[in-house]
């Protein structure tokens, strides 16, 4: 038996007790916000502070208890029979529950959340994937994978891929590297990555460069923090110069995120630097800039006032706080003011080599 | 503009030929009559056609009616009686149970215009002009030929006087057809019978819709009213005591005008401007009237008659700047809030009612009193703009709505507050319907024909108070009944969503059916429990009366005439 079944038949044998003592049935799950994650720099991650909600069955949740137990039982036939769902097929599913059925996925996805957290487990393990592909890898690496049909190791050189790229799978876990690079670059944008992997940024610099395309998936922090803790690759992140890039892209790979605190310790990259626009560079570099949208306006004032991580660190602090002086917003892609290649002669090799000019 | 260039040489040659244009027009000019001017816009009186001829011809004699009974202290009980003729021509009687009239009074009040004892007095009375019973005798003489024919009856012990009247239009002097005495088999009472051209029918604008109204804001009524379908229909007595005693009031000197003063000041008894003030006006003490006197520089002791214009003026201003008491309200009488929810009852079956009596108030001097009643829900139309019921000292007001003073108060009123639907300034929409009546000892009407009250600020703002205190009662009624819905909505919850809960234990457990069911009916019990009892919120109405509340509707109507042609197949077969 696994233990996810385990968990879930635990758990619905209390709800089951509870009603036959004619008591009120309620499951409890952690509350997925950044309200209750602490940020330690020795730990390096988000970590869970414990505060849990109970969700009591009354005639206001009956429906979204009747999910939660319909989607464990799901989960449950998912790992019996060893099958994988995506959340949008798992949204599908719902279709067959008659009037419990899900009315859009962002409800089915919350559902979900709320399932992990209650069995402190990452919906991997409960037979749900992600649907998106985890990231797009370039360079000196080879991936030891295995053939899903004979189970012979398949191995997948890096450096070969041509102008397109590896592509990080959804589960990382049976990975194995081999590699000589020095370091890894994660990439903000899917075109800036183009660009180094077309003139071969990672044969002139020995490193691995992988391209996030926004908020990195879980496959993909897998990956990186994989990279980093078994290569022991230092991981430098390359992002826009605005809130999005540092306080939802290089934030939730370096600690994690509020909403799925309860994985963030295998999924983060404690080690991570900052290597990306920053405020200072708008000024050093001269770059073109857009205002700052109202959206980035709000999620500024937000972090400072309540993300742990840029709590624990000024330089952060500093940083967004002259963003909002400014009014300014600058893309990655903005470098090319100076010459479509100058990102690659110029300002990578300057900010690798600069240490001030990074960020925590 | 035109009477320019050619004009002007014709006037000079008749200027030197002694008859100019002015004389010429001078033959034409005369005095016109009372009597002609309303011969000739009989619908300033309400006779604008057929049908309305008949409702006020009914309105004013049952008014002049119930004025009388109620001055004598008598309970009324009035007959009316509509017989048609022919096609366009009816018979109404209406009789009542009154003091009866002095014989000698009998010409003037019946068949001369603007005769009567209410104009000049400060009194809350169905009548005030004295135009309404004369203007149908007129109106009956002009559409018939007929003269009106009265009987009335002062004493039980003496005979009754009986006349036959009409009116010289040119001279607005009645004309005696015929004079008589007679036996009648009554203590006292007076009775008309009238011939006009008219026509019948049914609606919100029917005489049994106002004779029905009448009935409900009027409990010491009995009317007996048979319709010309020869039904009788008889709405009893439902309170054996008279409504309190309206009393007549002086003059509240806020709302004299100049013109009225002068004529005071010439007509007055009072020696000094001093006991003129005290003696013509209400609410003004000696102190008030020295000050008055003060503030417009004229000794207490002037004579009234010599006070000139300008005195007048003054007097006037002095009036306005001083603080007078508001005039006192024991001369109005209103129905009651709570007489006139239980009218409302009897007539409309909704969900919820409540009604309100404001405190009086005062414009130009008028003091005056407006209650409001409300039903809401029930088997009211919910698309259709609301009812409105209006009244005026007791009297119902069923034409010109939209020019009446209340109806423009319900307009600036947010009825969505109370969870109706309305349009920027206009009649809400929703399932309602809203009573109004204003208690006066003047109601300013927009004209003679009595049906819209004129938009008075003071008024208006006392009718939009009137039904904010209603709406406000009615907005937590509603909210009451949302949060109803909205606990109906989530034990529909339970209901729906218990049996996944119980089929997922199952399925996770591998429990067998039986016990999937147990789960299912405890979990159901459980729920269910700690919500409670719903309690119904809407009111019992034990008033509701379905054949009352058919009187003068269109779909009594419909009714009445299946029965016709049912009964006219039946006499076409006898004849045969």
């Amino acid at each position: 038996m696994k233990p996810v079944i385990d968990s879930i038949k635990g758990i619905v044998k209390d709800i089951r007790e509870k009603i036959t003592k004619n008591e009120t049935p309620s499951v409890f799950m952690p509350i997925r916000s950044l309200q209750n994650v602490s940020y330690d720099l020795k730990e390096g991650y988000f970590k869970l502070l414990g505060r849990e909600k109970e969700r009591t069955l009354t005639a206001n949740t009956v429906k979204t208890f009747a999910q939660t137990l319909l989607m464990m039982k799901e989960s449950k036939g998912l790992v019996e029979t060893d099958d994988i769902a995506t959340k949008r097929e798992m949204y599908y599913i719902s279709k067959n529950w008659g009037d419990a059925m899900f009315k859009e996925q962002p409800e089915s996805d919350s559902v979900m959340d709320d399932i992990e957290g209650m069995l402190t487990v990452n919906r991997e393990q409960m037979g749900f994937v992600p649907g998106e592909h985890g990231g797009a890898v370039a360079g000196e690496l080879i991936v030891v994978d295995k053939d899903s049909e004979t189970g012979k190791p398949i191995k997948i050189d890096c450096t070969k891929m041509g102008s397109g790229a590896y592509s990080v799978p959804s589960s990382v876990e049976h990975l194995k590297f081999e590699t000589k690079a020095k370091f890894v670059l994660a990439i903000e944008t899917a075109g800036m990555f183009e660009r180094l992997n077309k003139h071969k940024f990672w044969k002139k610099n020995n490193c691995i460069i992988i391209s996030l395309s926004g908020v990195p998936t879980r496959a993909c922090r897998r990956f990186i923090r994989k990279l980093n803790e078994e290569q022991k690759l230092p991981v430098y992140v390359f992002t826009d110069g605005d809130p999005y890039g540092f306080f939802s892209i290089y934030r939730t790979l370096k600690v994690g995120s509020g909403n799925a605190a309860h994985i963030n310790k295998y999924f983060c990259v404690p080690d991570a630097k900052f290597i990306g626009i920053t405020p200072q560079d708008i000024i050093d570099y001269k770059l073109p800039t857009h205002p700052l949208k109202e959206v980035d306006k709000k999620k500024i004032k937000d972090v400072i006032k309540n993300d742990p991580f840029c709590k624990a660190h000024k330089e952060w602090q500093k940083a967004l706080q002259a963003l909002a002086k400014m009014g300014k917003r600058c893309e990655q892609q903005a470098l090319a003011k100076h010459g479509l290649n100058y990102v690659i002669s110029d300002y990578l090799p300057k900010k690798l080599k600069d240490q001030k000019s990074w960020l925590p | 503009m035109k009477k320019g260039g050619d004009n002007m040489a014709q006037m000079k040659l008749a200027e030197s030929t002694g008859t100019t244009k002015a004389h010429e027009m001078a033959k034409k000019q005369r005095e016109i009559s009372v009597a002609e001017f309303f011969a000739k816009n009989r619908h300033l009186l309400g006779f604008d056609n057929p049908k309305k001829a008949l409702l006020t011809t009914i309105k004013e004699a049952v008014d002049n009616s119930l004025d009388a009974c109620e001055d004598a202290n008598m309970l009324p009980e009035i007959c009316v009686e509509v017989i048609q003729m022919n096609e366009k021509r009816f018979k109404v009687i209406i009789e009542d149970n009154g003091p009866g009239i002095v014989k000698s009074q009998v010409p003037k009040i019946f068949a001369k215009l603007l005769y009567g004892s209410k104009f000049h007095t400060l009194k809350q009375q169905r009548g005030q002009q004295g135009i309404g019973i004369s203007a149908s005798v007129m109106y009956g003489q002009l559409t018939t030929g007929k003269p009106a024919k009265i009987t009335s009856k002062i004493a039980p012990e003496k005979p009754a006087s009986y006349f036959e009247l009409q009116i010289d239009t040119q001279t607005n002097k009645p004309e005696i057809i015929k004079e008589a005495q007679t036996e009648w088999n009554k203590k006292t009472g007076t009775k008309i019978e009238l011939d006009l051209e008219a026509s019948y029918s049914k609606g919100s604008q029917s005489i049994d819709a106002y004779l029905k109204q009448t009935a409900i804001v009027n409990p010491h009524v009995t009317i007996i009213y048979t319709n010309p379908k020869a039904e009788q229909i008889i709405f009893p007595r439902a309170i054996d005591s008279m409504p309190k005693e309206a009393k007549e009031i002086k003059p509240h000197p806020y709302g004299v005008e100049l013109g009225v003063l002068m004529k005071m000041l010439a007509v007055s008894p009072a020696r000094t401007l001093q006991s003129f003030l005290t003696t013509e006006f209400t609410r003004v003490s000696s102190s008030v009237a020295k000050e008055i006197c003060e503030k417009s520089k004229l000794l207490p002791n002037t004579k009234p008659r010599k006070i000139s214009r300008d005195g007048s003026e003054k007097i006037i201003d002095a009036i306005n700047s001083t603080k007078i008491m508001n005039p006192p309200t024991d001369c109005i009488s209103p129905i009651g809030f709570e007489a006139l929810e239980k009218g409302l009852k009897k007539e409309i079956k909704a969900e919820f009612y409540c009604s309100t009596t404001r405190p009086p108030s005062v414009y130009r001097g008028n003091p005056f009193v407006i209650e409001a009643a409300m039903a809401y829900g029930g088997d009211m139309p919910g698309d259709k703009s609301i009812r409105i019921m209006r009244y005026a000292n007791r009297v119902p007001l069923q034409y010109q709505q939209s020019a009446c003073a209340s109806a423009n108060a319900i307009m600036h009123t947010n009825f969505r507050n109370y969870g109706l639907q309305q349009s920027r300034n206009s009649i809400p929409v929703g399932p309602m319907t809203l009573v109004i009546h204003m208690a006066s000892v003047w109601v300013p009407f927009t004209s003679e024909s009595k049906e819209a009250i004129a938009h008075y600020p003071e008024i208006i703002k006392e009718v939009k108070l009137a039904i904010q205190e209603c709406g406000r009662l009615l907005a937590s009624y509603v909210m009451k009944k949302k949060r109803l819905h909205k606990e109906l909505k989530k034990r529909g919850y339970i209901e729906k969503y218990i049996p996944h809960v119980a089929k997922a234990i199952k399925e996770i457990l591998a429990l067998t059916k039986e016990e999937e069911e147990s789960i299912e009916t405890d979990l159901k019990k459980m729920l269910e429990q700690t919500r409670g009892k719903i309690k119904s919120i809407e009111a019992e109405n034990v008033e509701y009366d379905e054949e009352f509340a058919k009187i003068g509707s269109k779909n009594a109507e419909l009714e009445l005439h299946e029965v016709d042609e049912s009964n006219d197949e039946k006499e076409g077969g006898d004849e045969k």
